[in-house]
């Protein structure tokens, strides 16, 4: 039978052990338009998207788990007090029907360097959570990520859901492409103003092999912010946006050249700071 | 770039077919005896099931030319493997309406120009019920952005918005009238209480 269909994530990784190397289905949209333009063929296939277990938001007061079943749509309603980044990246995704249907955990199994919701977890250092036969294990975020297209699961594994810390203070993600509806990204970035940790977190999209984050530039950024007034010199935020454009490592292709691309993380590294201290 | 008129190989096991499965599409069951396993619910639904109602063009999630309902929710056809909607509730453009009972957004489309070469139309019309359903009096801002995901290269959009509006305005005359009448019928019906 080449397909399964499990209610359960039990059943998704006994599927998935008899019918190795078959496909993860979550909500389709990268792997049928793989499938459909040949670029991938299909043998077997684990659908996920009945296992309720994996489409579950869970808040404690440190830590905010997120499963691998939870939509787009989900992520733009109902996240905007929790993880106001993640909703703002949600909301930039294709079109209402794509949203409807593109999972958080297929944005991380695809591992595209422009999976918009990858800066925003690489800026909160998030885990990700695996189930196998074997147990569970959680993989930091830039150790999850090894190249484009590219990640740390094992054959036998199944991303069940990506845990960030909880974080008080502002967020922003802004992100370039040809038109503001449906659009890959050129370059985008995430930012958190961790008030607490009194830490600014960033996350950069496109301009890379995989999401990536700009620490000495966000180091720089935080030592410069006034905390309680919530304040950045300019000539400060300057030199983060140069700092971040500095960390990107850019490709030329066919969506943009490399060197605009370093020029608009910049801009929009600028422009999400400045954004996080007007809020 | 676009796939051939069917993927089956006969006799090729690297490309096995699926078990026979049934969708629900429009409230009725309809048996795929033996697509292939990765076909889409757009090639099934057009190629299987003779319901060619959702249009085939960008099959990448772009254009909206193949937008459904499943489980109530708006989605591109072309992005759902047909062997997983088993179960789902498929809703397309034949279970809202057709030539002979037009729907009020397919005449509202129709009167105020809002279709051309009519490739788009079928999604649009969806979503355009899908979004009135949820949110009667989505302003300008709410429609643009539910109907984001389906692209038009004729008509500039001007005369979708309007054909919206118009759908718009005749349901809220409808539910005002309906209102009336029930004001009406309840402040008699008051009056005689309180005598």
């Amino acid at each position: 039978m080449p397909i399964a269909r499990p209610s359960t994530l039990d059943g998704a990784l006994d599927a998935l052990a008899s019918l190795p190397g078959a496909d993860l289905l979550a909500g389709g949209t990268d792997l049928m338009v793989a499938i459909t333009h040949r670029a991938h063929r299909p043998r077997d296939v684990v659908a996920l998207r009945r296992i309720a277990e994996l489409d579950r938001i869970e808040v404690t007061d440190t830590h905010l788990t997120l499963g691998a079943l939870v939509r787009w749509s989900t992520m733009a309603a109902d996240l905007t007090e929790l993880a106001p980044g993640l909703a703002m990246a949600a909301r930039s995704v294709g079109s209402p029907q794509i949203r409807n249907a593109g999972t958080l955990g297929g944005n991380l199994a695809t591992a595209s360097p422009a999976g918009d919701a990858l800066p925003w977890l690489v800026a909160l250092e998030a885990e990700v959570e695996l189930a196998s036969p074997a147990g569970t294990r959680t993989v930091a975020i830039a150790d999850w990520l090894t190249g484009p297209k590219r990640n740390a699961r094992a054959d036998d594994e199944i991303v069940t859901a990506v845990r960030v810390p909880r974080t008080d203070g502002p967020q922003h993600v802004a992100k370039v492409g040809p038109r503001n509806a449906m659009v890959i990204a050129v370059a985008s970035v995430a930012l958190v103003l961790d008030r607490t940790a009194r830490r600014v977190r960033v996350g950069l999209g496109s301009v890379g092999p995989t999401a990536l984050a700009a620490p000495e530039a966000a180091a720089e950024a935080g030592a410069a912010i006034d905390w309680d007034a919530l304040t950045c010199p300019e000539d400060a935020i300057e030199r983060f946006a140069a700092g971040v454009a500095a960390a990107a490592r850019p490709i030329d292709d066919h969506r943009a050249s490399a060197d605009y691309r370093r020029h608009v993380v910049g801009v929009l590294a600028g422009r999400t700071l400045r954004r996080c201290l007007a809020a | 770039m676009s796939a051939p008129a069917d993927e089956r190989v006969p006799g090729d096991a690297a490309v096995p077919e699926s078990e026979a499965y049934t969708l629900t599409v429009n409230g009725r069951p309809h048996a795929v005896p033996s697509a292939w396993i990765g076909a889409s619910l757009l090639q099934v639904l057009r190629r299987e099931l003779a319901l060619p109602g959702a249009k085939d063009a960008c099959e990448q999630g772009e254009c909206g030319s193949c937008t459904v309902l499943m489980d109530g929710v708006v989605v591109d056809a072309c992005c759902v493997l047909a062997a997983d909607a088993v179960d789902a509730d498929v809703r397309t453009i034949e279970g809202l309406g057709d030539a002979a009972v037009p729907t009020d957004v397919q005449r509202a489309f129709v009167a105020a120009g809002a279709v051309q070469c009519g490739f788009c139309t079928p999604g649009l019309v969806v979503a355009v019920h899908d979004l009135l359903e949820r949110s009667p009096e989505a302003d300008t801002a709410a429609v643009r952005e539910a109907l984001s995901g389906n692209l038009c290269r004729c008509t500039g959009y001007g005369r979708i918005l309007a054909a919206v509006a118009d759908v718009q305005r005749e349901r809220a005359g409808r539910t005002a009238r309906a209102d009336g009448d029930a004001d009406r019928a309840s402040r008699t019906g008051d009056e005689g209480g309180a005598a």
